[in-house]
């Protein structure tokens, strides 16, 4: 049987606490893992073998973070995601709210838009398919 | 200065697991400079060993071939400081592996004594770092056989660990036991 939301949010709180050094009580489900707790891009790969552990899955580094979409000279324009990157960003990341990106598609803003609460998410659409 | 901060390999399973000594001398300029007074093997130092211990055995999984860097502590408490006469022991075990990177746990010991808890994320660094090696073959080679790896190295099989052939071109081997 799948875990409860509660029972993924407290092994992801885990999971970012350790890897993080943050305290419980700052990772919430809003908080976001680059702007609110300092997430760095190197954090992601010891965040991701926490949750592999946590969750026994398996996880993509692309499907977290798609560099080849934010890097792509197709989808990226003048620092900004082309429509089209927008659409391939929100294929590859159903789980993630982009509404926010949408309406600014700046590629040094992408980082801070994911959330705890979208990390959550992204781990119960694995925990499902 | 040598960088080298671990004498020799004891155990090497590949895939696995890997131990190493390292002995503290007096001798050792990185004792003094630390705490000047009161000579003792700097953490910091701890730290590297083991990522030489660990690095070497995440790297040998695929031949050296992948370009591992350490690229986090995610752990390193230590119990008690290192003094010249010890002989510092590390452990290594790899706990998870990926195609991007590897995360492993080890312990330091003094004797029977745990002396540290050190925890290490380790990054292989993909195309958009360039494709140089990090080190020629020949000197990664020497310092493989310097640290007796191949003498106490087994495979996955349990078998000797060999030596792989692309460090064993002509051109590339200065050294042999």
């Amino acid at each position: 049987m799948a875990p409860s939301s509660d029972e993924v949010f407290s092994k992801v709180q885990k999971a970012l606490v350790d890897a993080l050094g943050v305290d419980d009580d700052e990772v919430t489900p809003e908080a976001r893992m680059m702007a609110d707790l300092g997430a760095e891009s190197i954090d992601f790969l010891d965040i991701i073998f926490k949750l592999e552990k946590a969750f026994s899955i398996s996880i993509d580094r692309a499907e977290l973070f798609p560099e080849d979409v934010l890097t792509s000279a197709t989808y990226v324009k003048d620092g900004k995601v082309t429509p089209d990157g927008v659409a391939e960003l929100k294929k590859r990341m159903p789980w993630a709210d982009l509404a926010k990106f949408e309406a600014n598609p700046n590629v040094q803003s992408f980082g801070d838009l994911l959330t705890v609460n979208d990390l959550c998410r992204y781990i119960q659409s694995k925990l499902v398919g | 200065m040598r960088w080298f901060w671990i004498d020799r390999f004891t155990a090497f399973e590949s895939g696995k697991f890997a131990s190493a000594i390292k002995n503290i001398s007096l001798s050792d300029e990185a004792l003094d400079d630390y705490m000047p007074g009161r000579p003792n093997h700097p953490y910091a130092l701890i730290i590297e060993g083991m990522a030489q211990t660990a690095g070497l055995l995440v790297a040998e999984v695929n031949h050296f071939t992948d370009r591992v860097v350490l690229a986090k502590v995610g752990k390193a408490i230590f119990h008690r400081p290192v003094l010249n006469g010890d002989q510092l022991k590390f452990y290594a075990t790899i706990e998870s592996r990926r195609d991007d990177g590897a995360v492993i746990t080890g312990t330091t010991h003094i004797g029977d004594q745990l002396q540290g808890e050190i925890e290490l994320t380790f990054a292989f660094l993909g195309e958009q770092f360039g494709n140089r090696p990090l080190f020629p073959n020949n000197d990664l080679l020497g310092m493989l056989l310097t640290l007796g790896m191949y003498d106490v190295g087994r495979d996955p099989n349990g078998q000797p660990l060999k030596i792989p052939e692309r460090l064993l071109q002509p051109d590339n081997l200065t050294k042999t036991k």
